[in-house]
């Protein structure tokens, strides 16, 4: 790991932990876990369709099945409360990404649009077998979770809002574990051009599939300690493609394919999208303003916050360089 | 001498057009073979055919004695027969080293090890030093002049130890002094055992280069055999010169 981004994860951390713990206005800290699950659920998108180019629409799904999988363990096993349920998750995390492997070599049959529409369709998929497997899910009238009474009430949101921001970091381990490995280098190649990666032998399917799992398990526990937040969740709001959207397009404006990019994506829009609703949200007004975050983004920053930050140091480094050269050769 | 590559029979058709007519040829083992013929006479489609990037209507393919059924570009560069495009085909993002440590063929195992090994990086800085481009190891593929990428390409492809390397038009669009070098390395690689098929418009650099030379025409097999059997056939000239 270099020196710098050292730095920048332990500034992360560090500034992660602390936040709780000097706002504790339980508003500030919900804010928080918002934006750490958007940054958790972008963070993974980007595991799968930054690093292999396939954009995929159906990462909610997931979302939404690791949200209605901890709810019915809940209900049939009685996994306890306080933090227990918290240690399910992997498991809950491993199931959904298992079960999701035989649709995801279906859907990785077809490419580019096709792919993401395909992935789409799962969306809705989930979406109409949670209103309609009543047995399970008790359709739209939604399904209950135990309000966990041991966290107190002062300081109920801090165990959510630590394992959000345990879920943002084990994905930033992930994607900072591809970036440095062989997978990491087959993933990159199949994104710049899968048939000739075909050619060199690289088992295009088999590295997506991994990708896949790997971005299911993170996204699918993330959708279980959100619902264990709400102790609510019906299937209009655990499979919401409006949070689909939010994951890709905090992405896209942090910078597709780079490490912190969908971090600072979340960390930009989330708060503000909050604030619009607090201020705007009496009218539609604050999908506008939402929008307009978005669009002024895109227009200073076209390639998305961190690549054009980059090129500007680097430019910025060139020219210095350059000056300094022209400077000696003048003396 | 032994085949390692036998083309029988090999047919596709695009709706009423045949690119390749029931086409046959070898390519006996240790040889540097060439596949020449008029633009248009089914050269690239043989080569997508054989190396399972289109699927052939009829004919047979067999590689190392072996039959290959349903050609697959992923399992046959495992099995030691890989190629290069006419276009050059890099990863651009990557840099050189990593463009040729993606081209080895790696186990699942592997998989989540470090993405260059200092052994890999050795053998790929070895094999760029030989094309003469082990200066740029660790430049943006990107950033390459297009006869380096051509250089860059042939390279990687040799990553994967392959027995048989089928080069599409490995001289076009670059310029002198590359091509000589191009043609100095299949020399070499020739000589110690690699096999080639190369499609190839330079006639003087076929001529002095292949044995046995096949002529296409019209997706079908005009002549075969030595290179001067073939310069004198009257039928290639035909086909070259539109008799």
């Amino acid at each position: 790991m270099t020196r710098n981004g050292l730095l920048r994860g332990g500034a992360f951390v560090a500034a992660g932990i602390a936040f709780p713990l000097l706002f504790n206005a339980a508003w500030l800290v919900n804010i928080g876990i918002l934006t750490l699950m958007y940054a958790a659920l972008a963070v993974s998108w980007n595991l799968f369709s930054g690093f292999t180019g396939y954009i995929t629409l159906g990462q909610v799904a997931f979302f939404g099945l690791g949200a209605y999988s901890l709810g019915i363990t809940f209900e049939h096993f009685g996994i306890g409360s306080g933090y227990n349920p918290f240690y399910v998750l992997p498991i809950v995390g491993a199931c959904v990404a298992f079960a999701s492997l035989p649709v995801a070599w279906i859907a990785l049959r077809t490419r580019a649009m096709t792919f993401a529409i395909v992935t789409l369709t799962l969306l809705f998929i989930v979406q109409q077998l949670a209103f309609n497997l009543h047995s399970l899910t008790h359709g739209s009238s939604g399904l209950m979770l135990p309000t966990p009474t041991t966290f107190g009430v002062d300081n109920y949101d801090r165990p959510f809002y630590y394992a959000m921001l345990g879920l943002v970091l084990l994905a930033l381990l992930i994607c900072w574990g591809i970036l440095r490995s062989k997978l990491g280098l087959m993933l990159l190649s199949i994104r710049e051009d899968e048939e000739k990666a075909r050619g060199l032998g690289i088992r295009v399917t088999g590295t997506k599939l991994v990708a896949w799992w790997l971005h299911v398990f993170v996204t699918a526990m993330v959708g279980g300690v959100w619902a264990y937040y709400l102790t609510f969740i019906y299937p209009e709001s655990s499979v919401d493609p409006l949070v689909m959207i939010g994951a890709v397009l905090m992405t896209f404006l942090g910078g597709r394919g780079t490490l912190w990019g969908p971090v600072v994506g979340a960390l930009v829009l989330v708060p503000a999208q909050q604030y619009m609703l607090i201020h705007l949200g009496g009218s539609q007004l604050y999908l506008v303003g939402y929008a307009a975050v978005f669009m002024v983004v895109l227009l200073v920053l076209p390639r998305g916050i961190i690549p054009s930050i980059r090129d500007g140091v680097v430019r910025t480094r060139e020219r210095q360089r350059t000056r300094g050269g022209a400077a000696k050769a003048a003396v | 001498m032994t085949a390692l590559l036998e083309i029988d029979g090999l047919t596709k058709r695009f709706g009423g057009v045949t690119a390749v007519d029931a086409c046959s040829f070898t390519v006996p083992a240790g040889s540097v073979t060439a596949l020449v013929g008029p633009n248009g006479s089914g050269k690239t489609t043989a080569f997508n055919l054989i190396t399972g990037y289109a699927r052939a209507d009829a004919g047979a393919v067999r590689f190392d004695g072996a039959a290959v059924r349903r050609p697959d570009p992923i399992r046959l560069a495992r099995s030691g027969l890989t190629r290069t495009f006419q276009q050059a085909r890099i990863f651009p993002d990557l840099t050189l080293v990593e463009n040729m440590v993606a081209a080895l063929q790696q186990p699942w195992t592997s998989v989540f090890t470090r993405a260059v090994r200092r052994p890999e990086r050795e053998r790929a800085l070895e094999l760029l030093d030989e094309f003469g481009i082990a200066r740029l190891a660790d430049e943006r593929a990107g950033n390459l002049s297009y006869g380096q990428k051509k250089l860059l390409e042939f390279a990687a492809v040799l990553m994967g130890d392959p027995r048989l390397v089928l080069l599409d038009e490995p001289t076009a669009g670059v310029n002198p002094v590359l091509v000589d070098q191009i043609e100095e390395r299949i020399r070499e690689l020739n000589a110690r055992g690699l096999t080639f098929l190369v499609v190839e418009h330079n006639m003087n650099l076929v001529m002095r280069l292949c044995d046995p030379v096949v002529v296409l025409a019209q997706g079908t097999k005009l002549a075969e055999g030595r290179p001067d059997e073939v310069r004198n056939d009257p039928r290639v000239l035909d086909a070259y010169l539109g008799g």
